[in-house]
């Protein structure tokens, strides 16, 4: 950990997150001595990389939600680049350590405040500082509770919403959907982002339309590219794809579709079956 | 069965209708069983009801909305809508390209506002990996510029096509005329007059071409003249304000809960405008000033729409003014890692990479080339994490939230796109209304069906 940017005091807490595959280039703004900790071979030919991120800063972890194994899309045949062995973990910035530094630690401490007083106290799963943003990761069940009081509390009050996104993490066993709410306050001049996860085969999260209606066309949305089944929405239907549409096309396991082309006499294949380096 | 047959069973002494003091109204002579709720049950006011379908191809509709109006009359008794008809997969596509390219496919959403896509996109990618204090001077001033002459020609547009649809074809008219002059300054600036894919993570693709600064200079000599024509043709226009006032109304409890932001926000008097309260592009360095109305209808948003091209224009001066003093400065981040690598430059056969950059890739630095190489072939890799980055774009707050998974693609890049969620406060404005101040109000929310669908 030499050469890179001083361990700032903002609060954004932000950690080299080392899954860097062997051998890749040197095409990411760290140093070399950050990238590769821990190339050891696991058996034959599998090299784990990013199995240890390095240095982190003390008040950070990491959560493993996928592992990738090979490169450029190869599976099943002789390979003999090495590069078939290849074990990536996917780690994405965890849970945070007080103190997180700026309001956050003043609005995460209201906000517990006020889930207790309603009696609401495992509500948060985990808090997680990244690039100078929040993210509060909130139980399904408990997420109306917190919706609510991040609205109605005076030293909350996030008034406005920006909607709500989906991302679908197939390797994440036990919550491979998430949904992600931005909140602004225009009183504190704020953000924070909710997030909730839940099972691909109970794909159910409350519906916060009570709360914020501007999320019904967001909550339509989010139902209609991954499925995810909000409970309470007043009207959960498709809203871009056609009614009878099969399948929720933003999820992973949905093809991109696409045909080969030809151009000059060379084959150029569709998007989703080119070459990957992920 | 009216008064007519109750007096002639009267007449006859009929034994069943006796007794019935009623002599005008609705008056049925089937008595002496529980009719009555029978009866009440058949609404003969619901057969006056019509349901009438418009769109998706109406030319009223702001590009392929369908909306769905339960009329009594000429009163809009339930309107519903329907989007989706431009939904083109660009988040799906996005995740099966590398970063920079992302940047081609987000363009594509908002048409009108191409640059504000971009430059949330981009600012999201800067965000995740922690350059984002990095970007040149020269690169934050060309984003302002282009964002800010984007805005002008985004509210043309919304002015024009809203006089269109009320019948003010004057306005549409010199709209266009304005309009075209900004597209002329895109072309000159970015190559393109729309999907530009010019601003990219990092900075921007290209440097000022020469003599940009004078078209500029001369663009804002020629608005200065030609906005008043807006207000002389509309402010006072007892025709115009007929249309326009009161109609369309969301307060600020409305905008709130439906997620408002942008000129329908600020037409109810709340001066919430990013680039005062969240500045992003150095705009804090920016002298102008935020745009309110405290009407809350569509008269309101036209009005702002139309100060903000004044304050827009104050702007685009200002960094006019900035670039002068950054000449031959760079427009990318200087991390070879992440910069893309090739300057366009015109050579005897035309446009291409510049043959500086092939000298020096070529006889000069063996760490350049592979650079080029890798960056074009499989490009950067973003740590991971996820970052929400909003802007105010000409219609309201756009915000990109990207997800990453440490490669060389969005693992997830969503837009929280304004017109998308205006749309929903159209029902709040026009239920109960007349069937005419729809198109106004739908015309007041300038939805643009591009970053509807996405």
């Amino acid at each position: 950990m030499t050469g890179d940017k001083p361990t700032d005091d903002k609060p954004t807490g932000d950690k080299p997150t080392d899954d860097k595959p062997l051998g890749e280039g040197s095409l990411e703004a760290k140093p070399a001595e950050e990238r590769s900790v821990a190339d050891k071979s696991l058996h034959d030919q599998s090299i784990i990389v990013s199995d240890d991120p390095g240095p982190l800063p003390p008040h950070q972890d990491l959560d493993v939600v996928d592992v990738r194994e090979g490169m450029f899309g190869v599976s099943g045949s002789g390979d003999t680049s090495g590069y078939g062995g290849l074990v990536r973990r996917v780690a994405v910035p965890g849970s945070t350590d007080r103190p997180y530094g700026g309001w956050f630690d003043a609005a995460a401490d209201r906000l517990w405040g006020a889930l207790a007083s309603t009696g609401v106290s495992d509500a948060l799963a985990k808090v997680v500082v990244h690039r100078g943003e929040i993210t509060f990761h909130v139980h399904r069940e408990h997420l109306l509770p917190v919706m609510q009081n991040l609205r109605d509390d005076p030293g909350l009050r996030f008034e406005f919403c920006s909607g709500v996104s989906g991302v679908h993490f197939p390797g994440e066993a036990g919550a491979e959907l998430h949904a992600v709410y931005h909140l602004l306050s225009m009183t504190h001049n704020r953000r924070v982002r909710v997030e909730v996860s839940c099972p691909d085969d109970d794909p159910h999260i409350p519906s916060v339309v009570g709360v914020y209606p501007t999320n019904d066309w967001h909550e339509r949305e989010t139902f209609d590219f991954f499925g995810i089944v909000f409970d309470g929405h007043p009207a959960l239907t498709r809203i871009q794809m056609p009614d009878d549409w099969p399948g929720h096309p933003q999820r992973k396991d949905y093809p991109l579709g696409g045909i080969p082309v030809e151009y000059k006499g060379a084959t150029i294949p569709p998007p989703d079956e080119r070459r990957a380096y992920n | 069965m009216t008064d007519t047959t109750q007096s002639a069973g009267t007449r006859h002494g009929d034994p069943y209708a006796t007794g019935q003091d009623t002599t005008t109204g609705k008056v049925f002579t089937v008595t002496g069983q529980d009719w009555d709720s029978v009866v009440s049950g058949v609404d003969l006011e619901a057969d006056e009801r019509v349901v009438v379908n418009m769109g998706p191809q109406h030319p009223s509709t702001h590009g392929v909305l369908r909306l769905i109006l339960e009329l009594d009359g000429e009163t809009v008794q339930e309107l519903r809508l329907g989007v989706g008809f431009l939904h083109t997969g660009i988040e799906k596509n996005m995740e099966y390209r590398n970063w920079v390219q992302g940047v081609t496919f987000c363009t594509r959403m908002d048409y009108l506002a191409p640059f504000s896509n971009e430059a949330a996109y981009s600012m999201a990618c800067e965000r995740l990996l922690d350059i984002e204090h990095d970007i040149p001077e020269k690169a934050q001033v060309m984003r302002v510029l282009l964002l800010e002459l984007n805005r002008i020609s985004s509210h043309l547009v919304a002015i024009a096509t809203g006089g269109l649809e009320i019948g003010a074809l004057t306005v549409m008219t010199i709209g266009f005329r304005e309009r075209e002059i900004c597209l002329d300054l895109f072309e000159l600036i970015t190559g393109l007059r729309m999907n530009h894919a010019f601003i990219r993570p990092g900075g921007v693709a290209q440097d000022m071409p020469p003599g940009a600064l004078e078209q500029i200079h001369e663009f804002v000599r020629l608005m200065k003249k030609r906005l008043p024509e807006y207000a002389d043709l509309c402010n006072a226009n007892p025709v115009f304000r007929a249309r326009l006032v009161d109609v369309g109304y969301l307060d600020l409890a409305g905008c709130l809960a439906l997620g408002a932001s942008g000129p329908i926000l600020r037409a109810t008097g709340h001066d919430w405008d990013l680039r005062k309260r969240q500045p992003y592009l150095g705009y804090e360095t920016y002298d102008f000033e935020v745009v309110t109305w405290d009407s809350c209808d569509s008269y309101g948003r036209f009005r702002i729409r139309v100060e903000e091209m004044w304050q827009s224009l104050r702007i685009v001066e200002q960094c006019a003014e900035r670039l002068q003093g950054l000449e031959d400065a760079p427009v990318m981040i200087g991390d070879k890692k992440i910069a893309w690598p090739s300057q366009l430059a015109v050579g005897s056969d035309g446009i291409g990479n510049s043959l500086d950059h092939i000298r020096h890739i070529m006889g000069e630095s063996m760490e350049a080339l592979i650079h080029h190489f890798k960056l074009v072939t499989e490009g950067f890799r973003v740590p991971t994490g996820q970052a929400y980055v909003p802007l105010e774009s000409p219609r309201g707050e756009l915000g990109c939230h990207v997800v990453s998974d440490g490669g060389t693609r969005p693992y997830r890049a969503h837009f929280r796109d304004p017109s998308f969620a205006h749309l929903q406060c159209a029902p709040a404005m026009s239920e109960g209304g007349q069937v005419a101040d729809v198109i106004v109000a739908v015309a007041s929310i300038d939805p643009v069906m591009g970053g509807v669908d996405r």
